[in-house]
């Protein structure tokens, strides 16, 4: 493996992100692992950005690219917040990402997510894939941790949950994406968006529920070697 | 008839004209110069007071050392330094630009500048040139809002971490900060950390080597503390010294002054009609 050319790819995120509406707003989720080639460059990144008080963005694809469309929406957005004398709507906050993704689809590589609470539609999930295309969607998912999630979330999804319900919903279904895709690890973060306001969770990683033939998290067994006594291995 | 030239606006970015003749030119045997690239091992953490970021001191070009002690940590407020990885001319005129607008930046504000500040224009620089700029950053500094460090890639994504590895070195390095750090580290403690993990980097990285560059950085305060260790002595030196053989004579010397010293005279009158 060339280690010399694998640190100087592009930075992108393999991510799993996801956006979820329940009963009176929303909740997004992603992982926290940013790679460049196969070195884990951020382990605790945080890929749900603010775009305004009411707006998140989960973020994938080119670490780079994704960062600066978010940076240009949410300077936008301020601008229209202004004009406009009222928070901005999630809608429109889509609609900016969109126009941006799509016109300049040749040049960037990012997929993201959209959610946020507005008083005219309540909540809202948006998704913007790769090529520039706008869909509203009662949830989303995104990235490469996405692939096997897709059937999860047929069986698992259903209408008008509560907001509990909703936040376990992500965080089992990031965390079952992290038990299987390399690309994607580290702690879960989730933002639950309503009309009461935001709140930010987290969850580490080794507190998550453990899958098929994972083990437990264990300090190293190089901890014999320092122990004073010379007593063999207890597993 | 005169011809109307329509006045385009300068196209920004690089030009890719000379590719295919640089191609074909590879092909027929001739090889383009190599850049001198800084191997390198930078780090930085955030202690108990602000911030402490650390460097090696060696530049390569290809497969030699052409600088055994250059200096990788540059200045671009009195309150923020960057450590810079990749290609040397890259990072140091990445540098000096975005050192040159804050300084703009200061006189137009008349405030201290902040590290988001620099953050934003060193990664809008490096995203418009899409990677091409060859400059891994890792960037600090202790603003009115606290402590802050980031690393800044080629493409322009930007991470905020509490400690950070860059370089060729940084896997050696990271493994020796994710093994032995722990917030609120005392000066002391986190000076000794950032020497161990570029040693690591030194020791274990072929493209990074000579000596350990650390700078503190707190509230009001900063030191630069140039070649703290230098693990890397020149092991084999002649006791009698370097001298010249005899037969060099001295024939003639003759000092020309580099710089003019023009005098001013003040209060001349102001020219008459």
């Amino acid at each position: 493996m060339d280690l010399n050319m694998d640190l100087n790819a592009p930075h992108s995120m393999g991510t799993t992100i996801i956006g979820v509406t329940y009963n009176g707003g929303v909740v997004l989720g992603a992982d926290s692992r940013t790679s460049t080639g196969m070195y884990v460059a951020n382990r605790a990144s945080d890929k749900i950005t603010q775009l305004t008080d009411n707006v998140y963005v989960c973020r994938s694809g080119s670490a780079a690219d994704s960062q600066l469309v978010s940076d240009y929406v949410r300077y936008f957005l301020h601008q229209h917040t202004i004009q406009l004398g009222q928070p901005a709507t999630v809608k429109v906050a889509a609609n900016l990402i969109r126009l941006l993704s799509y016109n300049n689809k040749n040049m960037l590589e990012t997929g993201l997510i959209v959610g946020g609470w507005d008083k005219y539609e309540g909540g809202k999930i948006y998704g913007i894939p790769l090529g520039g295309t706008l869909i509203e969607q009662p949830f989303a998912i995104g990235g490469s941790g996405s692939s096997y999630l897709y059937g999860f979330f047929d069986q698992a999804w259903k209408e008008g949950m509560t907001k509990d319900e909703a936040e376990q919903l992500v965080v089992k279904a990031v965390s079952l994406s992290i038990a299987r895709d390399g690309a994607s690890g580290g702690v879960v973060r989730t933002v639950v968006i309503n009309s009461e306001g935001v709140t930010r969770n987290f969850y580490p990683g080794d507190k998550l529920q453990l899958w098929h033939e994972e083990l437990e998290p264990q300090n190293s067994l190089l901890d014999i070697l320092n122990s004073p006594s010379p007593e063999p291995m207890n597993i | 008839m005169s011809k109307s030239v329509i006045e385009m606006p300068p196209k920004g970015g690089f030009s890719f004209d000379l590719c295919k003749r640089n191609e074909m030119l590879a092909k027929k045997g001739v090889s383009p110069p190599s850049f001198r690239k800084t191997g390198t091992t930078i780090v930085g953490l955030i202690f108990q007071d602000g911030v402490i970021l650390g460097a090696d001191t060696r530049a390569t070009e290809g497969p030699i050392v052409c600088d055994k002690n250059c200096e990788k940590i540059h200045y671009m407020a009195p309150n923020i330094y960057c450590c810079g990885a990749g290609t040397a001319a890259d990072t140091e005129a990445v540098t000096d630009m975005v050192s040159s607008q804050l300084q703009l930046h200061r006189y137009h504000t008349g405030r201290e500048s902040r590290v988001v500040t620099a953050l934003t224009l060193l990664k809008r620089h490096l995203f418009n040139y899409q990677g091409y700029v060859s400059a891994a950053l890792v960037l600090g500094g202790v603003d009115v809002t606290g402590p802050h460090l980031h690393t800044i890639y080629p493409h322009g994504s930007t991470d905020t971490l509490p400690f950070a590895t860059m370089g060729s070195g940084s896997l050696a390095a990271m493994a020796v900060f994710e093994s032995k750090y722990k917030e609120g580290l005392t000066r002391d403690e986190g000076i000794k950390l950032v020497t161990e993990a570029i040693c690591s980097g030194i020791f274990n990285d072929l493209g990074s080597g000579s000596n350990v560059d650390i700078c503190v950085i707190t509230k009001g305060a900063k030191e630069y503390l140039r070649n703290h260790l230098q693990p890397n002595p020149r092991t084999y030196t002649s006791s009698k010294g370097y001298s010249f053989p005899k037969k060099t004579e001295v024939l003639l010397t003759k000092i020309t002054p580099l710089k003019e010293k023009v005098e001013i005279i003040e209060g001349g009158d102001a020219m008459e009609e």
